[in-house]
């Protein structure tokens, strides 16, 4: 399973990343010699054996549905939420504006 | 199974049927987030509800919600579901400005809740005729999104994130529907039983549920055709509205010689019509993958046992009591049993009534469901009201109630007492002692009554006596008007045919 | 009057408590180092001399009250950049990140300025912790203090991604350092540079408010100079915490009390797997050391077999991009950071542009690496065998710990290297943390001790790596070695 440049340029627009197309030609080969390098997992017996879920034995602790019990979890701090926002106007972030 | 004419499209190469899976998201009933501890709260000014770890802040992680887990197994409980002790919480990622950590936290591979079913009545009016079951796949706890606003500023979109966070449950249904009606007594029936559980309040206006709609077409019993998915339609008549249309336009389509490609369309309420959606065009490739900040998600039994034991009677259960131990008509069992809110205020009503005229309830069921049915939710129509903002509540009702019942008041009187009730909003007894409305049981008074009444309509005496006996409705009627309505109608019958006799 | 930025830890804390000097001296003198050495080092993003000074008053005027100090009191620690701190920058090393202000304190940062610490600054790393050598780092690279005895003056690498860390604890810019490591990103760094550092248990320490990597193996841990310090500043990282569902609920033993170089009784396993081909003469000769100075300490030594070890590398390199790709996703220009917004551009055009100009080289490659293994048609082959394999890795561990109690390995498969040696080929890089990973993706606690100097005169570190929630028995068998190794040297100052 090797990438092509088309591949690159899919999987960088997937992940939301520009590339050049030198940037993608230059990423190309060096994409390959990981995933190369990395498939010699296939090799592995996993008969059996379950995909690991928690690497040390425990189960998900839940929370009491209590609003604000916690500042640093709780919800009313819109001008921190805000304050590092790139662009913010009347309470919300603001982004180019999208067609849907 | 269905025994009507089986709903179809009528194309210019013959008939199509239309195949309707429906993926509805139900907002859960939780004061705070299903990862933070922001307030659910509906309305609020923007961005006010909005956590750290909703705005997705660099090194922030989510905790779940104890109750959001518990009202999801709940509601799988109460469609029989399969209940999944063991499960996990996965990502779906793709960026969109309402999705601040650019995935949502959802499950794919291992769901809470799998298997059920939901039965609904393809016939609102004959609740015994044909019943449909309809297999529900899977419901899965996830986060919602925050909401885009666009017309706000020329060239910017606003981005609030009060919802982003706010618990869901996905109900994943079987393609099982076949029709609009269907789909829409499906999402009726679903809505009635997250009610009934506490689950979710129902409320498409303000967004706490609305559906994805799959449609497909074939030819009858054919291939499954591809499918489209019109997203986020918020009332029962959109959702049929969205079915009718997708389905002629793909009927159009692939009679035209073209072909369905399986899309996101978005439903507009305006025209009617569905149009493909422009930002969800890219081919979605969401890289689910188990979330690493979250463990396995395993639920021992003392968990699933509360969850159990604290199941309400559900629809279909209250439905078939009311019919066997109430006496009640499956007409009106099924309208009292329809909404949560209804059965309550009934099963109340009809407690206090027994209590107040010392009879067992199913005695005095059906007057009570009739009293509901005709009576009250004639006024709140009136009245623009709902049950829930009803001016008189169910204990007042059974005074009502009580004063018919011992024969303190006739039925009729009942009526004005009520329309009084409803203006003044003081007790029935109150009224009917202000107003003088106590009803006459004194023989003397009625006979003197139906004498005058005889005599001043002796052609019509006379017709009744030649065999027109018709007219003895007329006879009593005419008396409870002179009494203005305060004879005992039963003593007034009596005097009447003797009298006539 | 000594030098008081010779002294660690337990020697600042114990000397305030003391009376022998006072705070605001201790984080005066460290802040004059950090100071001196910026230019030639660059360890520290920001430095925070005020925040220093004003911990030490505290601490000061509590001593002055005769009131308890904290178990920190007095003591001036850098912070990994990695670490939220409210109302001072935080970057993760990444110019995404560039000026932001956190509204939060990380729950490790936030315990240990309640146990009395006082920061100096955000100490530099590989960004978004993605790297072993700190060249990775928008903030330029970190230069390590040491340097080759060949009378050279090339710079070296401090190893990574706490490569702001190691540098200047071992440069005595600071007496400890907070540390992350995903796949060995405390433990290779103290190896180059010539200190302790201990990852805990996977959950020991809250992950809340730490910029996220990998969050199946990312965890915080200390950097210092000796194992004591180590100790005494993961007892003051360490504890439940709600706010991460990860988190373990136990209490944190008392591993400082808990120390004991006597390793009577005890087994410690040697993977025979690590002694790979063409290993490295010194590395091999250092581990040999190690063995011996355990033996000395009362251990018994047994071979065990870690059968996938040479899979786990691999696996990582699957995992960590895979969970990163996700994790990075919400730099996106939206709420915080950067914002590329091009002539016209829509709004998944500005995520483009954002991202392209925010993130740097590597974190690029791996987000696409990961963006690339978890996408449709791939998943099953790549992430979910590489999740099968590293249960079979845990299980190698599991098994080995029926037999010993705890592991003895080198550390890096080398000694320092100097910057620029390996940013040419990403592979040779990776390869780096081949000891480190495997305890990484088991999560286990290890750590690296000094064992000594190679021939160019550049430290070597053993790493132990233990049982899960055995950090005393790690912490215990790294001072066993520490007490024999009489590991003195330090860097010549040259900046
Ligand atoms: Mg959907
Ligand atoms: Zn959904």
């Amino acid at each position: 399973m090797s990438v092509d440049t088309a591949t690159v340029a899919k999987i960088a627009a997937l992940a939301r990343i520009k590339l050049s197309e030198g940037e993608v030609a230059a990423m190309v080969p060096e994409l390959n010699s990981i995933l190369d390098w990395v498939e010699q997992l296939a090799e592995v017996d996993v008969t059996g054996i379950e995909p690991m879920t928690a690497v040390i034995p425990n189960t998900l602790r839940l929370r009491d549905d209590k609003v604000n019990a916690d500042p640093l979890t709780g919800g009313n701090l819109r001008d921190k939420v805000l304050a590092n926002a790139p662009a913010n106007e009347h309470g919300f972030f603001g982004v180019p504006k999208v067609i849907e | 199974m269905t025994t009507e004419t089986a709903y179809r499209i009528h194309g210019a190469t013959g008939e199509w049927e239309v195949v309707i899976g429906l993926e509805v998201h139900a907002q859960v009933t939780s004061a705070s987030k299903l990862f933070s501890g922001a307030s659910t709260k509906f309305g609020a000014e923007p961005n006010a509800q909005v956590s750290l770890i909703d705005a997705a802040m660099p090194g922030m992680l989510p905790v779940p919600n104890r109750e959001c887990i518990r009202q999801a197994v709940r509601t799988g409980m109460a469609i029989d579901a399969q209940i999944n002790a063991w499960s996990r919480f996965d990502r779906k990622n793709y960026f969109y400005a309402d999705l601040p950590q650019g995935y949502q936290i959802s499950q794919l591979y291992h769901p809470l809740v799998g298997e059920g079913a939901i039965d609904i009545v393809l016939d609102e009016k004959d609740p015994e005729g044909s019943t449909k079951r309809i297999g529900v796949e899977r419901i899965h706890v996830e986060q919602d999104a925050g909401k885009l606003m666009h017309d706000q500023h020329p060239t910017m979109s606003y981005v609030d994130l009060n919802r982003c966070g706010v618990a869901l449950m996905e109900i994943v249904s079987r393609p099982d529907m076949r029709s609009p009606a269907e789909a829409g007594a499906y999402v009726r029936k679903l809505r009635t039983i997250l009610r009934y559980v506490g689950s979710c309040d129902g409320n498409m206006e303000e967004g706490s549920m609305r559906a994805d709609v799959n449609v497909s077409v074939r030819k009858p019993g054919g291939e499954l055709g591809t499918r489209t998915e019109t997203k986020n339609v918020n009332s029962v008549r959109f959702v049929m509205a969205t079915i009718e249309h997708e389905a002629n336009r793909q009927v159009d389509v692939i009679e035209g010689g073209g072909r369905i490609v399986q899309e996101t369309r978005l439903f507009d309420p305006d025209t009617g019509t569905t149009r493909s959606m422009r930002s969800k065009e890219d081919a979605h490739d969401y890289r689910y993958f188990p979330d690493p900040d979250l463990l396995p998600l395993v639920l021992d039994d003392a968990f699933l046992a509360e969850c159990r034991a604290s199941l309400p009677e559900l629809p279909d259960a209250k439905l078939r009591r009311y019919e066997t131990e109430l006496g009640l008509s499956p007409y009106n069992a099924a309208v009292l049993t329809a909404e949560a809110e209804t059965a309550r205020w009934f099963e109340v009503l009809l407690a206090e009534t027994a209590k107040r005229t010392g009879k067992p309830e199913a005695d005095v069921a059906k007057q009570a469901g009739n009293w509901l049915m005709s009576e009250l939710f004639g006024a709140l129509n009136r009245l623009g009201k709902t049950l829930e903002t009803s001016p008189v509540s169910p204990v007042q009702a059974a005074e009502l109630l009580g004063l018919v019942g011992d024969g303190t008041i006739s039925g009729s009187i009942a009526k004005q007492v009520f329309e009084k009730m409803l203006e003044t909003g003081d007790a029935a007894g109150v009224i009917v002692e202000r107003e003088g409305l106590k009803q006459t049981s004194d023989t003397g008074a009625i006979e003197t009554a139906v004498d005058a009444v005889l005599a001043a309509n002796a052609d019509k005496v006379e017709q009744y006596r030649g065999g027109k006996e018709a007219l003895f409705g007329f006879f009593v009627g005419q008396t409870m008007k002179a009494m203005q309505g305060k004879g005992n109608p039963q003593l007034v019958n009596q005097v009447v045919k003797a009298k006539l006799g | 009057m000594t030098d008081l930025t010779e002294l660690g830890v337990a020697a600042i804390r114990d000397g305030v408590a003391a009376g022998s000097f006072t705070a605001v001296e201790v984080a005066t003198a460290f802040n004059a180092n950090v100071a001196a050495a910026q230019a030639a080092l660059n360890a520290f993003i920001v430095a925070t001399p005020d925040k220093a000074l004003d911990a030490a008053a505290k601490t000061d005027k509590a001593r002055a009250a005769n009131k308890p100090l904290g178990k920190l009191g007095g003591v001036p620690i850098g912070m990994k950049d990695l670490f939220a701190t409210a109302g001072t920058q935080t970057t993760a090393a990444s110019h995404i990140l560039e000026g932001f202000i956190p509204p939060y304190e990380s729950t490790v940062s936030q315990k240990l300025w309640d146990a009395g610490a006082g920061m100096l600054g955000k100490l530099n790393l590989d960004q978004f912790a993605m790297g072993s050598s700190n060249e990775t780092s928008y903030f330029g690279n970190v230069v390590s203090p040491w340097r080759r005895n060949d009378g050279g003056n090339a710079s070296l690498a401090p190893g990574g991604s706490s490569g702001g860390s190691s540098s200047a604890v071992s440069a005595r810019l600071c007496p400890a350092a907070t540390g992350t490591d995903t796949g060995g990103s405390i433990r290779q760094p103290a190896a180059f540079t010539g200190i302790s550092g201990i990852k805990p248990t996977y959950g020991r320490c809250s992950r809340w408010g730490i910029v996220a990597f990998a969050s199946s193996l990312d965890q915080a841990g200390p950097m210092a100079r000796d194992v004591r310090d180590c100790a005494i500043m993961l007892e003051a990282m360490a504890g439940f915490d709600a706010k991460d569902s990860t988190s373990l609920d136990m209490a944190v033993p008392a591993w400082e009390a808990g120390l004991s170089p006597d390793m009577r009784g005890k087994k410690v396993g040697i993977p025979r797997e690590y002694r790979m081909d063409g290993m490295d003469a010194d590395v091999a000769k250092s581990w040999d050391d190690g063995i011996a100075w355990l033996k000395d300490a009362g251990a018994e030594v047994v071979d065990i077999n870690l059968p996938h070890t040479r899979y786990a590398l691999p696996a990582y390199y699957i995992i960590a991009p895979a969970e990163a790709s996700s994790n990075l996703a919400r730099y996106d220009g939206v709420r915080y950071g950067l914002r590329d917004l091009p002539e016209g551009a829509g709004l998944q055009d500005m995520y483009a542009a954002t991202r392209a100009a925010g993130f740097g080289a590597e974190v690029k490659r791996r987000i696409l690496i990961g963006t690339y293994v978890l996408s449709a048609g791939f998943y099953d082959a790549y992430y979910t065998q590489a999740q099968k394999v590293r249960a079979l890795i845990a299980r190698d561990f599991e098994q080995a710990f029926q037999q010993c109690d705890v592991i003895l390995a080198p550390t890096a498969p080398s000694a320092a290297f100097a910057l620029g040696d390996k940013t040419a080929d990403p592979l040779s890089m990776y390869l780096n943390d081949v000891f480190a990973v495997p305890a990484s993706l088991a999560g286990l606690p290890a750590m690296s001790v000094p064992a000594g100097l190679n021939r160019e005169g550049l430290p070597l570190g053993l790493q132990i790596i233990g049982r899960p929630f055995d950090e005393q028995g790690v912490l215990n068998a790294g001072l066993a070695i520490e007490s024999r190794a009489g590991f003195t040297a330090k860097p010549e100052r040259w900046w």
